[in-house]
């Protein structure tokens, strides 16, 4: 086997040019998968994390029929209290669960005294807040409290709301809001702060204190829009949607239905659709090394084996088996492979080091939003890469390497 | 009994709806031991006479034995094996790789026909270089070879195995008179030294007479009885 690896790898270097520019193009289609999906990757979990870990968190669980209604932040779907206390029961035997933040969802018009504009609004405990989507204390800028997000008689105003009109942290507003029997209450706050805009659903929403949120719609008794769950690991969180919608499936409304509906982060914001996509630009580009691969080297061993017709009928007449000869071309074929993917394995990661320690900073969407990227890419994806590369290489080899098994003896030492 | 023996041999190539007859009525022997020529002009059937000994083609009709084997008998794979343990051969073109070495050319039969460790390789490819004085240039690459060096490289790597037979078809044709007769004289050394059969065709008249043992080829047919009467040739 080696003596034929060797013999193949001499082969290579007869037309050095040729095998080198070849070995560059099949480099360069490594190196660009490489840099796209590592690029991609880091994109895509710093978006999905700043979503999940800002907003959405990795679950969240409703009353039956709330997310089919979400945008009118329905107030006639909310979990009552024996309810919640089931849900919070489930949620806390189940393994798995890192934090769990129940938030009450509702419209409020928002005052300055001067202006009055409406305002979507999230009731929190701030602590199980900050535990269950970690991330939003650093998108509260101007905080009154950093570290705390807010305490009872403060607001968290949305970016682009506050700056509409003209408020800004220590301000004092008002909120008035219509609770489910119709009736209105207001009542002012201070505002804490101001959150920046993100992309997706909540990405706008401003925030107060559970329990001013309660008095605010005059809840008798804690009633809860949903309830934000976090895993304990990302990669987890499939597995305890799996066990929670087993747990919860059980749980029926007084007509028989189930009475709570879980979604996964992915189930609840449109920027899963443009994770899809990058997935498969991702298999596009890997489409397109596969046949950049397949092309040129199969342009290389048919050219390899047109140009040595007669050194292969020599190799024939002096007793080379036709097998032996196929092992040549396949090998030569192999060999390309290999060491065009391994250049590009390593120049693709040298490119993602730089990138890494140079940065890479994407501004995304309207609100200016910057999102420091550090692109890495799993080993396991490198060596797809390369045994894609292989596997590939040695297909376009497989035919000019019978072409070459096939020929007569003494047709090919006949050859010009 | 004869190392080779061609018994009422004909053979003709079809080229599209044409009929070529190569060789027609041929019969020889070749005794073990021989150094045997197949003269004659262009066209008259010595490189197809040398294809049919060497296990490269089959006859269209009668018999064609090498070592005691019949070698229309033999397919592909059998006919490569058979030549890979039986015959060596020497090309005009020399047809040395070129990525190898000297050294790698003339073990390559052993390392990638006979499947023999490296290390087994080392002295049967020292003895031959030796043979053909070529060991000093053992490491040089045939680009870097004369002619006659790259041809003597050949006579190597053909005796390497120990072959009982050595085709050569017109080994002196890219040879100049004085390299052509070295040539002729070393693979005639070689015979003497390895006692190897060897057969090879030629129109150069400079050469022929070097040969123990001739048949004259025309028309693919012979027309003589062997001009150097040995105790091997007949018709």
């Amino acid at each position: 086997m080696f003596k034929v690896i060797r013999l193949a790898l001499k082969n290579l270097t007869r037309y050095k040019r040729r095998t080198l520019l070849t070995g560059l193009l099949i480099a360069f289609g490594v190196v660009a998968v490489i840099l796209f999906v590592g690029l991609s990757g880091s994109f895509t979990r710093v978006v999905v994390g700043q979503i999940t870990d800002s907003v959405l968190s990795h679950l969240q669980v409703h009353r039956k029929g709330y997310v089919a209604s979400i945008d009118n932040l329905p107030l006639d779907r909310l979990i009552p209290s024996p309810a919640l206390q089931k849900l919070e029961d489930i949620l806390a035997q189940t393994p798995g669960v890192a934090a769990v933040s129940p938030r009450i969802k509702f419209a409020a018009m928002l005052s300055n005294y001067v202006q009055t504009t409406g305002a979507r609004l999230n009731g929190i405990d701030p602590a199980k807040e900050q535990a269950a989507a970690p991330l939003l204390a650093s998108r509260v800028k101007d905080a009154a409290h950093p570290g705390t997000l807010l305490k009872p008689g403060e607001v968290l105003l949305p970016e682009l709301l506050a700056k509409g009109m003209g408020i800004k942290t220590g301000d004092t507003v008002v909120l008035v809001a219509t609770n489910r029997q119709g009736s209105v209450n207001g009542m002012t706050f201070k505002v804490a702060g101001v959150v920046e805009s993100l992309m997706g659903p909540g990405g706008r929403d401003g925030y107060l204190h559970i329990k001013d949120a309660a008095t605010l719609l005059r809840m008798t008794t804690p009633e809860i829009s949903e309830v934000a769950v976090r895993a304990q690991s990302f990669a987890g969180v499939d597995k305890l949607a799996k066990a929670l919608r087993a747990a919860l499936g059980p749980i029926k409304n007084k007509k028989g239905q189930p009475l709570f509906e879980l979604h996964t982060w992915d189930q609840l914001t449109p920027f899963h659709n443009v994770v899809r996509m990058i997935d498969i630009m991702i298999l596009g580009i890997k489409i397109i090394l596969i046949a950049v691969v397949l092309i040129s080297v199969l342009n290389v061993m048919m050219m390899s084996v047109y140009e040595r017709v007669r050194e292969i009928g020599a190799l024939a007449a002096m007793g080379t088996s036709p097998g032996r000869i196929r092992g040549l071309f396949v090998a030569e074929g192999f060999c390309l492979g290999l060491v065009s993917s391994l250049a590009g394995a390593a120049i693709g990661l040298g490119a993602l080091l730089v990138l890494n320690l140079t940065g890479v900073e994407v501004h995304f969407g309207m609100a200016n939003q910057v999102f420091a990227l550090s692109p890495t890419i799993a080993p396991l994806e490198v060596v797809w890469a390369c045994v894609i590369v292989l596997a590939v290489s040695v297909l376009a080899s497989l035919q000019p390497a019978a072409k070459a098994a096939r020929l007569e003896p003494v047709e090919a030492l006949r050859h010009v | 009994m004869a190392l080779v023996s061609l018994e009422n041999v004909g053979k003709t190539y079809h080229m599209d709806e044409v009929e070529v007859p190569a060789l027609a009525g041929v019969s020889l022997a070749i005794a073990e031991g021989s150094f045997a020529a197949l003269v004659g002009p262009s066209g008259s059937g010595k490189t197809t006479a040398l294809n049919l000994i060497g296990c490269l083609d089959k006859p269209s009709s009668g018999r064609v034995t090498v070592a005691g084997q019949d070698v229309s008998l033999l397919g592909r794979r059998q006919g490569a094996a058979f030549r890979g343990q039986k015959l060596g051969f020497v090309f005009q073109e020399f047809n040395l790789l070129p990525v190898l070495s000297v050294a790698e050319n003339v073990e390559y039969p052993l390392l990638m026909i006979r499947d023999l460790p490296k290390a087994q390789c080392g002295p049967a490819v020292a003895r031959v270089l030796e043979a053909v004085g070529m060991s000093d240039q053992a490491a040089k690459y045939p680009a870097q070879l004369s002619g006659g060096q790259k041809q003597r490289v050949a006579v190597a790597r053909a005796l390497v195995g120990n072959p009982a037979l050595v085709l050569a078809d017109e080994p002196t044709a890219n040879l100049d008179g004085a390299t052509a007769h070295r040539v002729i004289a070393l693979m005639k050394q070689m015979r003497d030294e390895f006692g190897t059969t060897f057969v090879f065709s030629t129109h150069d008249p400079r050469v022929m007479d070097q040969a123990e043992v001739l048949f004259h080829l025309q028309d693919g047919r012979l027309v003589d009885a062997p001009a150097i009467a040995g105790e091997v040739g007949h018709v």
